[in-house]
């Protein structure tokens, strides 16, 4: 507590290389000393990237049907490292094995360096829940592996590897120049329901999307719930980005993200229906995964990961530029406004 | 509530927890022998099977036919290789095959009618080959807990993965040249997938009969079971994509009846 109070005399000494935010109850200002450090940023921009690989990978190995084809886990044919004969299922499962094997690699970098460096101790400890995160996802991959791929575990190594997509995106974000130095433009939202609640509202549907997708892909559900929930992911992002685009177009850091969000959902809806029609309509007696239904496939899940951390940063950037203003708060925020 | 009582409650519901985990695990156990039993023995009959039921050889019937396929037939589905330069070989899909109306790959066994008779578990084994980057055959019939020997012909690794809803699921690979592996099933099962995760258009199906009472369609859409008892009978045909059809049929000593049968496009 002792400490706290003194971060935030020094904050307001150097605002500049200061970022202010609100506590979660938004209570209090309170300052948070943190250094823009390039490196560090440009190495967890990389990492979330290497993430998106690696889910991009994932998403082959289910499309081609080959999440069963190295049999051993955590070797492959029996060893670490060494390359197997690369053809067939064997190509997509060990590519997957081994850019996730990297991706552990850089995250662990990426939680030391941030223990190293960040003086915001939340920010270090997101770095090494980043970290249990990814070694869950790796220990729930070879689960997958050692259990035949059961539905709900397929799934939940599908959930997690987004989660643990919108932590590295997350990171990345904090460590940033903008989030760092720039101090954010508090404009307090009195509507009901909150921009706030709404990106929440806008998390929660499409997690529930991810789940029904992965479902579906693992067999362990039939399409419709899947193609039913996207017109309430459609309602509810399109109300948040709306939302967002309208009242705070003002907010850089808002109208931002809601207008990738909103693109991405429509890219991802005319993505949809193309796996749809290839997998569904067109594709259900294929003698094995064709192009189309892979391409689309694939795509779809490449592009629903960034849609979630998408509206993961919007949701930040929310609670950080537009908090709900809750009576007891806003005669003191607004007296500090200037600061934050 | 105090730390004393909470660490109390703590304790008492991880000890609750761990009764629980230990009574699922010693449960899953006992569930277990069968299923490994089934997995470790190479081949003859289960060790604890009843005796065989006697059937004279001088009454036993025989039931013959051909299954066909009403209306055009379906064109074969085509198979990509090229993502395996070795495998080579006929690049035509077999879930439905059709020549002249008769329906190949149709699994004929008698499914009713047998009543309590237990069979002796035949000593060889029956082959599963992998060729050309294909199951030979594409439909396989197998007694409980008979030998299925697997093969691997060719110059590339392939992975045997049955998916069965009665029995026990493995995942093993098999690399050029190596041993046959050695499995049986424990349980009756009819149409249970197996498919090569390396090769996704390697599919093929196993179907586990209790009785010696089965047969497959070859390509003029004919079979024949023979040895069968004198009684009244449930005769099913089961084909991967078309379904399944029943027939009923009596056979006297000696008998040989043909009993066709006819499946439609869309499993009619």
């Amino acid at each position: 507590m002792g400490s706290g109070r003194h971060d935030l005399r020094r904050a307001f000494r150097a605002p500049s290389s200061r970022c202010i935010s609100l506590d979660p109850r938004g209570n209090t200002l309170k300052a948070i000393p943190a250094t823009y450090n390039a490196a560090h940023h440009a190495f967890a921009v990389f990492t979330a990237c290497a993430t998106l690989v690696v889910i991009t990978a994932g998403a082959l190995v289910t499309s081609n049907d080959a999440g069963l084809s190295v049999p051993d886990w955590p070797t492959s044919f029996g060893y670490l490292v060494k390359v197997p004969h690369f053809v067939g299922g064997v190509r997509y499962e060990w590519s997957h094995r081994m850019v996730a094997g990297t991706l552990v690699s850089l995250t662990l970098a990426i939680a030391l360096w941030t223990f190293l460096v960040e003086k915001r101790r939340w920010l270090r400890w997101l770095a090494v829940g980043a970290f249990c995160t990814v070694i869950a996802q790796a220990t729930l991959g070879g689960l997958t592996v050692l259990f035949f791929q059961p539905p709900w575990l397929s799934t939940a190594h599908a959930t997690v590897a987004q989660t643990f997509f919108c932590i590295a995106v997350a990171i990345a974000l904090f460590t940033g120049r903008k989030w760092v130095e720039e101090p954010p433009r508090v404009e307090f939202d009195s509507r009901h329901p909150s921009l706030f609640t709404l990106t929440l509202l806008s998390i929660v549907v499409l997690y529930v999307q991810l789940i029904l997708g992965g479902m579906f892909r693992h067999h362990g559900l039939s399409w419709w719930p899947h193609v039913l929930n996207a017109a309430t992911v459609s309602f509810i992002l399109t109300w948040t980005a709306i939302r967002a685009i309208s009242v705070y177009s003002n907010i850089d850091a808002v109208r931002r993200p809601a207008i990738v969000m909103l693109s991405l959902l429509i890219t991802q809806l005319c993505l949809g229906f193309a796996a749809f029609l290839s997998r569904v309509a067109w594709g259900q007696g294929a003698v094995q995964p064709e192009l189309p239904m892979v391409a689309s496939t694939v795509a779809h899940v490449a592009v629903g990961a960034l849609l979630l951390a998408t509206t993961v940063v919007l949701a930040i950037q929310v609670w950080r530029n537009v908090p709900v203003a809750l009576a007891e708060r806003v005669p003191q925020a607004q007296r500090d406004a200037s600061a934050a | 509530m105090n730390k004393k009582t909470s660490l109390r409650m703590l304790s008492v519901s991880v000890l609750a927890l761990c009764a629980l985990l230990l009574t699922v695990a010693c449960s899953k156990k006992e569930e277990q022998p069968a299923n490994n039993m089934s997995n470790t023995m190479s081949s003859g009959q289960p060790a604890m099977a009843p005796a065989a039921t006697p059937i004279d050889p001088a009454t036993v019937a025989t039931v013959n036919g051909t299954v066909k396929f009403d209306g055009a037939a379906p064109k074969a589905g085509k198979i990509d290789m090229s993502q395996d330069p070795a495998c080579k070989g006929m690049n035509e899909a077999e879930n439905v095959v059709v020549a002249n109306g008769d329906l190949a790959n149709v699994f004929v066994y008698v499914k009713d009618g047998l009543g309590s008779r237990t069979f002796d578990v035949p000593k060889d084994a029956v082959v599963l080959d992998q060729s050309g980057c294909k199951y030979h055959p594409h439909v396989l019939g197998v007694m409980a807990g008979q030998t299925v020997e697997i093969k691997n012909d060719d110059q590339t690794t392939h992975n045997i993965h049955p998916t069965p809803k009665d029995n026990r699921e493995w995942n093993e690979s098999q690399p050029p040249s190596s041993a046959p592996l050695e499995k049986n099933f424990a349980r009756e099962e009819i149409m249970l997938p197996v498919k090569c995760n390396q090769h996704p258009w390697m599919k093929m199906y196993i179907n586990v009969v209790k009785s010696p009472f089965y047969a497959v369609t070859d390509k003029s859409g004919m079979y024949e079971i023979k040895g069968l008892p004198p009684g009244d009978y449930t005769i099913a045909f089961v084909h991967e994509k078309l379904g399944e059809q029943d027939q009923k049929v009596t056979v006297g000593p000696k008998d040989t009846k043909t009993v066709d049968q006819s499946f439609k496009a869309g499993g009619e």
